[in-house]
């Protein structure tokens, strides 16, 4: 145990800020599933990281529950992603229209 | 100080978190996502949570990111490769995020968890299961519902209606 916990911290702060930049550029709904992964796991690290370093295993429970509930959120996105494609013929978020005013 | 093992995940995980949001290919872009699911899965076993980074491989680059590779290919071959984007949107998201990085990380290195360091032994996976079981078994049983329910739901919204051939209809 050589590292320190602001080296994990700052990793997780480094995958969110790559996560951010996914979310506000890509104009791929596939892509951006990606980026939100991305910014779970930044998420999942720092529970870890934290719990590990205090340490209490709350950090690593929650963490359990974050990535299950990560899982269901992924299944229905894909199924959306099915969905929109089927009826716009596209992955183009600027497409998918059918809600604007 | 950083140790090689973990200056090696590190390159492996920011590394491929920007390949799999850059790279042409989705296909190529999914592949990369797995490397940083993998990844954070080092950094877990790092930080003496074993159980953990099981489940994460198991869960994430077992599962999800095999789900994500077979939607990938259920697309037309041209969205694979089209890159939709914007010039100036995509410098000012660059600049977005180098902003958040660099104020969030002089948050973190200005505060105290900078000396913080520990000699006690990482919680015991024994632990997490009595956790499981007693001060979290509501949330346990909501969680099994909630991915119950999402499942479900994710069958009932991709299920295509066959009108024409539907045994039902005659």
């Amino acid at each position: 145990m050589t590292s320190e916990l602001i080296d994990f911290t700052l990793v997780s702060v480094a995958l969110l800020g790559i996560g951010i930049y996914g979310l506000a550029v890509k104009r791929n709904f596939i892509r951006m599933l990606f980026a939100v992964e991305i910014i779970i796991n930044a998420a999942n690290l720092n529970l870890v990281a934290f719990g590990r370093f205090l340490p209490h295993s709350g950090g690593q429970t929650l963490a359990l529950f974050s990535i299950a509930i990560a899982a269901a959120e992924v299944a229905v996105g894909l199924s959306l992603i099915i969905v929109a494609y089927r009826m716009y013929q596209n992955v183009d978020i600027a497409d998918f229209r059918s809600l604007k005013g | 100080m950083a140790d090689i093992a973990f200056l090696a995940l590190t390159v492996i995980t920011i590394g491929s978190a920007i390949a799999a949001l850059e790279m042409r290919s989705l296909i190529y872009g999914s592949i990369a996502l797995m490397g940083t699911l993998g990844g954070i899965a080092g950094f877990f076993l790092l930080l003496d949570a074993p159980f953990v980074a099981l489940f994460q491989l198991a869960v994430y680059v077992g599962s999800i990111a095999v789900l994500i590779l077979f939607t990938v290919m259920l697309v037309k071959r041209e969205l694979i490769f089209k890159k939709i984007e914007d010039k100036r949107r995509k410098f000012a998201g660059i600049g977005l995020m180098l902003v958040l990085m660099v104020a969030l990380g002089a948050v973190f290195v200005d505060s105290g968890i900078k000396t913080m360091t520990t000699d006690e032994p990482s919680v015991n996976f024994r632990d997490i299961g009595t956790d499981f079981v007693t001060y979290y078994w509501p949330a346990l049983i909501l969680m099994g519902l909630i991915l119950a329910g999402s499942v479900t739901g994710a069958l009932v919204l991709a299920r295509r209606v066959d009108e024409e051939n539907d045994q039902r209809t005659n």
